[in-house]
């Protein structure tokens, strides 16, 4: 009970502002205003469109950075080679602060859905590939010696014990990385769309219109929670063995 | 050159080792060792701490390879741990039957849970185990191919006294069951005088057979202790020369 205290005080702050005035609504909406425009939104389909904009985008471009971390990470982790060639170029460009690359995306990619999916991507990457990485490394090798002694081929060493061993870490760099796709979908979004959330969020602004801003904030909330609930609840069905406290 | 090869046969020895040969850097662990487990032996296997007893035994299951020597073992070969060392996304039985290589073999796991007492866990997971449960659960899954030999690394280090007592007990029974051939190091004396037929103690630098009889005869607990350099003083033991 006590959890929504602090939420439902801040909702009547709300309500008690812009129903009496003190604050105008071109500064912030009501709450009324709110409700009616998402309705007004979703009855002219604008706000499928928007949403289904901004989810395909997310979706896109974590499933090419997870695929990418997947290949780069199991190199990386699985070769000393490989995380001599790779892993300070990587480290060097995790470094950049992911935002700093806008301005050359948009110079080679254009201002096209190739951009907005590539930031998201790059968003998403990282927490991946370094989760990936540690948990590669952090395979307790005694598991490793028992398949060993019993004979396991390469190939079943890593399917039956690798794999799983490196689950756990995995997710958690899933998790985190699903959450950055959101952040940088928003920066993607703000800089050039004609669709989806953050145009909302610009469109609002041009038009002074804070209960269109407001839509958009509170369906970003939504998704992004959504998103991190279904991480959890994959985590908990894939890796509840863990024996650990989850994060 | 080291050589390691499976032999077959009924009159080949469990184990059999020729001038084993082992250096980690520049120590030298062993230079020259010979031992032998006939069918159906267990040998204890005695030392300080850091002699080469868990060496030889990495070396024999094949996880350290060695300089020099051949290394021959009769039919299938199980290992246990000091710790149980189980898969924690596996339960219980999945863990036991985790070597399997056929159905078969598969079809061996209750039955080796049973063995081991742990036939009402095979659903668990090992987080939900205790101690000498997951002990139990390492021991069921080194017999779940039958094996000839069982290398026992410390396999009750890690238990409180009754859980040690229990488990030396189990482990006991199931090698007079299975006869299967058993080569157990620890650096408790009442490991050894209660499981093994014969006492071996390694000593020195690189590591030899000083000491080596069999349980019943000459390997008696003082004989053993003396090899160790160990003087009983009134039921306490201590190290000669250390004070």
């Amino acid at each position: 009970m006590g959890r929504f205290v602090v939420p439902l005080a801040l909702f009547a702050a709300w309500w008690a502002a812009t129903a009496s005035g003190a604050i105008k609504s071109y500064q912030l909406a009501s709450p009324r205003d709110v409700v009616r425009e998402l309705f007004d939104l979703a009855q002219t389909g604008l706000l499928w469109r928007d949403l289904g904009a901004s989810i395909e985008r997310v979706a896109l471009g974590f499933t090419i950075a997870l695929t990418l971390a997947l290949i780069v990470g199991s190199l990386v982790g699985g070769s000393r080679l490989a995380e001599r060639a790779l892993d300070p170029t990587l480290q060097a460009i995790r470094a950049v602060p992911s935002l700093a690359w806008v301005p050359l995306i948009l110079l080679w990619l254009g201002i096209g859905e190739t951009a907005k999916i590539t930031l998201v991507a790059i968003g998403a990457f990282f927490p991946i590939y370094v989760a990936l990485v540690s948990g590669i490394r952090g395979v307790d090798r005694k598991l490793v010696e028992v398949g060993t002694i019993f004979g396991l081929s390469r190939i079943a060493l890593i399917t039956r014990v690798l794999v799983p061993a490196t689950l756990p870490q995995l997710l958690v760099g899933a998790r985190i990385g699903l959450t950055q796709a959101w952040l940088f979908l928003v920066a993607a979004e703000l800089l050039a769309a004609t669709n989806g959330l953050g145009f909302l969020l610009t469109d609002g602004q041009q038009t002074s219109r804070t209960d269109e801003i407001l839509v958009a904030i509170l369906l970003f909330a939504a998704c992004g929670k959504l998103s991190e609930t279904g991480m959890r609840w994959l985590e908990k069905r894939l890796v509840g063995w863990t024996d650990t406290v989850p994060v | 050159m080291s050589v390691r090869r499976r032999t077959s046969g009924t009159e080949s020895p469990a184990a059999r080792i020729r001038g084993l040969r082992k250096a980690f850097g520049e120590r030298l662990v062993f230079d020259g060792l010979d031992l032998d487990v006939a069918r159906g032996e267990r040998v204890a296997v005695l030392g300080a701490s850091g002699c080469g007893k868990s060496t030889l035994l990495r070396c024999i299951a094949g996880l350290e390879r060695s300089d020099a020597g051949t290394i021959a073992t009769a039919g299938e070969i199980g290992v246990m741990f000091q710790e149980p060392r189980l898969f924690p996304w596996l339960d219980v039985a999945c863990n036991v039957g985790f070597p399997a290589r056929d159905d078969a073999e598969r079809a061996r796991v209750p039955s080796v849970l049973a063995l081991v007492g742990l036939a009402h866990a095979a659903r668990r997971l090992p987080k939900e185990l205790s101690g000498g449960m997951a002990q139990r659960a390492a021991l069921a899954r080194a017999l779940v191919r039958d094996p000839h030999l069982l290398l026992l690394d410390e396999p009750f280090a890690a238990l409180d006294a009754l859980r040690r007592i229990e488990l030396r007990a189990a482990v006991h029974e199931i090698l007079t069951l299975t006869r299967a051939s058993a080569i157990l190091v620890t650096h408790d004396v009442d490991d050894a005088l209660a499981i093994a037929d014969r006492v071996i103690v390694l000593a020195g630098s690189p590591a030899e057979v000083a000491f080596t009889g069999n349980v019943g005869e000459t390997a008696t607990r003082s004989a053993i202790l003396d090899a160790l350099g160990v003087i009983e003083n009134g039921g306490h033991a201590r190290v000669r020369g250390r004070t």
